[in-house]
């Protein structure tokens, strides 16, 4: 599934014309990723919750190579999901 | 910030009600979790992917009592950032391009 299919079905379900479904989902995610990237969470009721976390610098190695090399210090979103989310894929 | 809080950013932004809004809102996120019960994958260009992970199998223990017990094997929900939301959570916001499809599994 893509973006496209979930304004097509934002089109069917609630009867928006195409172009302002498009409008919606798009600023929906853009939202996400404005709060995120201001280091606040967000949290979906059912869905999940997505934040923010550090994470120190460390030695890692290219996997190819084998050489070491150091990971700088660094954000990264991590996804929680909601107790109807494991549930309902569980099903 | 929360569902509402974030419907109502997004009313705004879009000129509808915020109702209506939130309707949509829930539409998007129920969408994303009937896909995955469904086996399927969500890929969001610029945001991330949902996909499912399979846990195998595993021999816990109740913490109380020590005793053994089978955990059963289950699915999860997992969630990968995109380059773009990666980017933007580390403040190199801007870069709109993205390299390629991501680099998946």
């Amino acid at each position: 599934m893509t973006k496209l299919d979930i304004i097509n079905r934002v089109v069917e379900k609630a009867g928006l014309p195409k172009p302002q479904a498009e409008e919606a989902v798009e600023s929906i995610i853009e939202k996400i990723k404005e709060t995120l990237s201001k280091g606040e969470n967000v949290v979906l009721r059912r869905f999940g919750s997505f934040s923010v976390r550090g994470k120190n610098t460390r030695i890692g190695r290219n996997p190819k190579t084998g050489e070491e090399a150091e990971i700088s210090a660094r954000s990264v979103v991590r996804f929680k999901s909601g107790k109807y989310f494991k549930d309902a894929v569980n099903k | 910030m929360t569902k509402s809080e974030l419907a109502e950013q997004v009313s705004t932004k879009i000129n509808l009600p915020k109702k209506e809004t939130e309707h949509i809102v829930s539409m998007v996120f129920e969408s994303i979790i009937g896909a995955l019960s469904h086996g399927d994958k969500v890929e969001l260009r610029g945001f991330g992917s949902f996909r499912i992970r399979h846990r195998a199998l595993r021999e816990g223990r109740n913490p109380k009592t020590g005793e053994k017990v089978k955990v059963p094997p289950k699915k999860v929900p997992f969630f990968r950032a995109g380059k773009e939301l990666k980017e933007m959570v580390n403040n190199k916001a801007g870069s709109q391009k993205t390299a390629g499809s991501s680099q998946h599994p």
